[in-house]
């Protein structure tokens, strides 16, 4: 960084310069106008068609599920209670996704949003952190929204396997949130995110163990699904909600979509910084 | 070229039904060109959701019974369904988003009237781009049901003209109703109309789950008569729904385009 200039040395003095957790909370005043004027747009999308799902799948679908197929396949679990938590943390990805994509491009090029917040004293990481809390804040009012229709619905097993699950809900989104930060600072247009969609999006919601157990896919899908943050995400959700909790196989889950967020997190660090200092 | 005198206001030569709408074709043809890979790959997503659906849940699932009792395979009862969903998704991106961005923002009509072209070359064209561009997919998808043995009769071959007849009804619908839109917001309505046909028109499951009142609700939408019409045809136990089915996409296709061709013409000549 470069010093100060003289002429402000006297005003701020090296005392002044705020931390980080206040260049993060300055710019709350931000998010809540941005989220203000959107939310609107992401009803449909956040809330009503993952409850949409759920009734066709869970019970529409469910009816034949449970007539037909052994106890064992899912665990001793009726079908609503398998999907459930699958569908919870597949909608945690997908609006993690979808929120790291084009908001994240738009701010660097079309708003230029991130360009006069660096214009302040607010820096690159302090940039990337807040509006990475704002994806965080979105994932968990989405969760908040569906855990309660699947409260309603009878399938989820206690009061702390709700909190579990929206905690867990948030960091299964924030494990697929940064790494796509860090791609999407790398985009000059956004014709990569439709590719994204069709080829990582769509193949994660229906390949993760969400809807059928992943030990049904052949031998090489089956080892690609256990790569995926999504099926230990979705396994350690369906822990939470179903009340079968495995403690060791749910630290070896948690751990390893810590693993993703915090990788993501330090490379978004870098494609950030580059493209905010013209480098 | 024979020496001709140039004639004000002559049209050029013209196709049947499109008219001078192949150079709409032709100027999208050229756009699209550059975009290959998203072409290329919203053929995956009908493919992706069978084998999930079909294959994974398949699996728990077994088999399945079709209005006539027979039973089938749970793969050959969600793959036409798929096929029907995909046609109809197919036509609407292209009838809806992207007529709405050329349209408002490409303000590639206005430019189109300054040539011999109307509003209504503009409207057949642009369903015309549609309906090829959705049989490419549609085409694609049936060859993988086939493939996969899903396909258990000769029925299967109007499979697809079916499906570009879904694209027609779904594409002129959806022009004459973005010719409505104001905003993006607006296509949210879209997405509300879209996801419920695609999760409970028969898709997944059989109409007489539901009780009686619901299924005349579903029976009269379209993506229900779509998906009729498709699965009668692959299971080959074509009946009289299936003539039902034919009738409405038509009316509905026939219909949407009369309507946006009438929108387009006041909205661009007025």
């Amino acid at each position: 960084m470069s010093a100060p200039s003289s002429a402000r040395a006297p005003t701020y003095g090296p005392s002044a310069q705020p931390s980080s957790v206040q260049l993060v909370l300055r710019q709350y005043d931000y998010w809540v106008t941005v989220y203000r004027r959107t939310w609107r747009g992401s009803v449909i999308s956040s809330f009503l068609l993952p409850l949409l799902f759920l009734a066709a799948m869970g019970v529409g679908l469910g009816g034949f599920v449970d007539d037909q197929a052994d106890a064992g396949a899912l665990g001793g679990l009726d079908y609503l209670a398998f999907i459930a938590p699958g569908l919870l943390a597949t909608t945690a990805m997908q609006t993690a996704i979808g929120e790291s994509m084009w908001p994240v491009l738009g701010n660097f090029k079309w708003g230029k949003v991130y360009f006069s917040q660096a214009a302040t004293p607010l820096r690159s990481d302090d940039i990337l952190l807040g509006h990475l809390l704002f994806v965080a804040f979105r994932i968990a009012t989405t969760a908040v929204v569906f855990i309660a229709v699947i409260v309603a619905f009878g399938a989820v097993s206690s009061v702390a396997g709700a909190v579990g699950a929206l905690l867990i809900s948030v960091l299964v989104g924030m494990a697929h949130a940064t790494p796509v930060f860090a791609f999407a600072a790398t985009r000059e247009d956004p014709s990569a995110f439709a590719v994204v969609y069709r080829v990582v999006i769509i193949p994660l919601s229906l390949f993760s163990g969400a809807f059928f157990p992943v030990s049904q896919l052949p031998g090489v899908l089956e080892v690609a699904a256990y790569v995926t943050p999504t099926w230990h995400g979705v396994e350690v959700t369906r822990m939470a909600t179903t009340g079968t909790v495995d403690w060791i196989w749910m630290l070896v889950h948690v751990s390893y979509l810590l693993v993703w967020m915090m990788l993501g997190w330090l490379v978004a660090r870098r494609t950030f910084a580059r493209r905010l200092t013209g480098g | 070229m024979t020496s001709t005198t140039l004639v004000l206001g002559a049209r050029p030569r013209q196709f049947p039904f499109v008219g001078l709408g192949t150079r709409v074709i032709e100027r999208n043809f050229l756009v699209y060109r550059r975009a290959w890979i998203v072409f290329l790959t919203g053929f995956l997503e009908p493919v992706l959701y069978l084998f999930s659906i079909g294959i994974g849940v398949g699996g728990l699932v077994g088999e399945f019974p079709l209005d006539d009792g027979s039973l089938i395979s749970y793969t050959a009862f969600v793959a036409p369904a798929m096929l029907a969903a995909a046609a109809m998704n197919g036509a609407l991106y292209d009838a809806t988003f992207g007529l709405f961005f050329r349209f408002k923002y490409d303000k590639l009509y206005d430019a189109v009237l300054a040539t011999p072209l109307g509003p209504r070359d503009i409207a057949r064209g642009e369903l015309t781009w549609c309906l090829l561009r959705g049989s490419c997919y549609s085409a694609a998808f049936i060859v993988v049901m086939a493939g996969m043995g899903l396909i258990g009769s000769w029925w299967g071959l109007l499979l697809i003209p079916s499906s570009m007849l879904i694209g027609f009804a779904f594409g002129g619908a959806g022009m004459a109703l973005t010719t409505y839109m104001k905003s993006w917001q607006d296509f949210e309505y879209v997405t509300l109309a879209i996801m419920p046909m695609f999760l409970f028109s028969a898709t997944f499951y059989p109409l007489s789950t539901y009780p009686q009142a619901l299924q005349w609700v579903v029976q009269m939408t379209p993506l229900y008569q779509g998906v009729v019409l498709c699965r009668e045809l692959s299971t080959g136990t074509v009946g009289w729904d299936a003539g039902v089915a034919v009738g409405y996409l038509l009316i509905m296709g026939s219909a949407g385009l009369y309507a946006a061709s009438r929108r387009l013409g006041t909205l661009l000549l007025k």
